[in-house]
């Protein structure tokens, strides 16, 4: 089963955009600490070229010299802040609301890439990736959105690139943030972290009466969440270990009321952890935030008045529907 | 108990404020030598799974040069411009009309959003430039407490709309999970129950701008009493 815009074409251009990005870092002569961030960028590169060829443990140890070099401040950005302000604002003047035209072909292609391409198929060839279409859909509009930005602006091609080697400069190693996270989780769940938390839990609290039951599987997905910066990878383990036991076996609650909202409350661990990078870190390396616990700030009363709610939700539907 | 030491690595690590990238990588050594794993092993699981999940990156990295080059441009600038013509904006309800949209779309199981796409070129820029119309020049903590809440709509239209739609991953994934356990589950059960909590999050989300709203409006007060040269609001 092929696809003609598969998501490992869209590796492919990352890793592309990765070599561009060490590419101007060499050359950069504002460039601190050169060589830690041109290894840190081809490094990356390699992954998104050859990833799926390489040996696990190859791209494990590369992973190392990467957070070393995190570690030990050597990728670093360049001071250049882009064109200056009036420039940008005459250009504005100049092209007006016609810059919002790519902006908006993104979320465009995505309606469209769901309702129509995500369906388009010869013979056994797929136009989107079968799999992964919202990620192939947001790729074709990425290119879409590009081509139509380069006629309007009347752009060289390199200039798409060296803004977006400054961006991706700026987000530096928290880029790879996400992915370490969620190996991180596979070695947690590959360890049994999640058994240990939910017999603690389980153990430790009044379980008999049924609003506890609640209160303990909505909080634990939340704290469990935060730990794990993934509700995906919590649910289960809650789930086996307090959700079923105690709310569906002793006090014979609603499966999919449990789950359902269990879920959501996972979700708000989800906005209070840094754990969660591509949710919350990356958003603030991105938005150029000088706190890059900012989001989270902004998130945790949120989340916190969201949870309770879950907790008086399921309290008073679970035992009832 | 001794399998939670990565736990608490992580806590310890984040507390004394080392490299992030550095904490969550001792924190998977340590766990997998404690759970038995040799160190080869170990940077063996770190490259599983960092390949598995390269498509983490891709909303950013592909999208980040057309964003880059329609800033250099002055996207930025002209989303300010266009919304300091409505008189009624506020960097609030710019944020909170785009939770509404971000949400109802998803629900509907269409993805038009994220923080690359529209948070960085269009909400966080309206917001800021609702905010400046209605004040005047803005403190620099200000602004980013603007595009800190710019982010948070984001997630939350994200994540309280998204379980109402049955096609969602997160459905899918809780479905498998109870099939797996031979529990008789319906998806429209779960997707239903996932409503009265998407209602919630909206309503948080509309009380935390009003927030928002009110502190723009102090701290530029605040900011004016400090230092009275600053330009003035919109005649």
């Amino acid at each position: 089963m092929s696809s003609v815009f598969s998501v490992e074409l869209f590796y492919v251009i990352s890793g592309v955009v990765f070599a561009a990005v060490g590419w101007r870092a060499l050359r950069n002569p504002q460039q601190p600490r050169r060589w830690g961030s041109v290894i840190f960028w081809a490094l990356l590169a390699v992954v998104y070229l050859f990833g799926k060829s390489l040996p696990p443990a190859a791209v494990g140890y590369g992973v190392l010299v990467m957070v070393v070099l995190a570690a030990l401040r050597q990728v670093e950005k360049p001071q250049s802040e882009g064109a200056p302000r009036e420039e940008r604002a005459a250009s504005a003047e100049r092209l007006g609301n016609k810059l919002f035209v790519p902006t908006l072909l993104i979320p465009a292609t995505a309606v469209v890439g769901a309702l129509v391409l995500a369906k388009i198929h010869f013979g056994e060839v797929w136009l989107l990736d079968k799999k992964q279409a919202t990620l192939a859909a947001l790729g074709v509009g990425g290119l879409i959105a590009l081509a139509a930005g380069l006629r309007i602006t009347g752009a060289k091609a390199t200039v798409p690139m060296g803004e977006g080697s400054r961006l991706l400069q700026s987000i530096g190693w928290a880029l790879v943030l996400p992915q370490m996270l969620a190996a991180l989780g596979g070695i947690f769940a590959k360890a049994g972290v999640g058994q240990v938390v939910s017999e603690l839990v389980a153990g430790a609290l009044p379980t008999q009466y049924p609003f506890v039951a609640v209160a303990a599987y909505c909080v634990g997905m939340a704290l469990f969440t935060m730990c794990m910066g993934n509700a995906f990878a919590a649910f289960p383990v809650i789930t086996l270990g307090i959700g079923l036991p105690l709310i569906v076996q002793q006090h014979h609650g609603n499966v999919a009321i449990m789950a359902g909202v269990g879920m959501l409350s996972g979700y708000c661990g989800t906005l209070m952890t840094p754990m969660a990078a591509n949710f919350n870190i990356v958003p603030a390396m991105l938005l150029e935030l000088r706190d890059k616990n900012a989001v989270i700030r902004a998130q945790v009363p949120l989340a916190l008045t969201i949870l309770a709610a879950n907790v008086v939700i399921m309290y008073f539907t679970v035992y009832r529907f | 108990m001794i399998k939670l030491i990565g736990i608490l690595v992580v806590a310890v690590g984040f507390a004394l404020r080392f490299n992030t990238l550095l904490v969550v990588m001792a924190a998977g050594i340590v766990t997998g030598l404690v759970a038995g794993m040799s160190f080869h092993e170990i940077m063996e699981q770190f490259g599983k799974f960092f390949v598995e999940n390269r498509y983490m990156t891709l909303p950013v990295v592909l999208i980040v040069p057309v964003v880059g080059l329609l800033e250099r441009y002055g996207l930025q600038e002209r989303a300010e411009t266009l919304i300091r013509r409505a008189k009624a904006a506020t960097a609030g309800r710019v944020i909170l009309l785009y939770t509404a949209v971000r949400q109802v779309s998803i629900a509907l199981g269409v993805n038009i959003g994220g923080h690359p796409q529209m948070v960085r070129p269009l909400v966080a820029p309206m917001a800021e430039g609702a905010a400046h119309a209605q004040h005047g020049e803005l403190p620099e903590k200000t602004k980013e407490a603007i595009r800190a809440h710019a982010s948070a709509g984001e997630n939350i239209g994200n994540f309280f709309g998204e379980d109402v739609f049955i096609a969602v991953g997160a459905i899918l994934l809780m479905k498998g999970f109870f099939d797996g356990l031979k529990i008789e589950v319906s998806v429209w059960a779960m997707a239903l129950w996932g409503i009265p909590t998407a209602f919630v999050a909206f309503a948080a989300m509309w009380w935390r701008t009003r927030v928002l709203d009110r502190r723009v409006a102090r701290e530029v007060s605040e900011q004016r009493a400090a230092n009275p040269e600053t330009k003035e609001a919109r005649p």
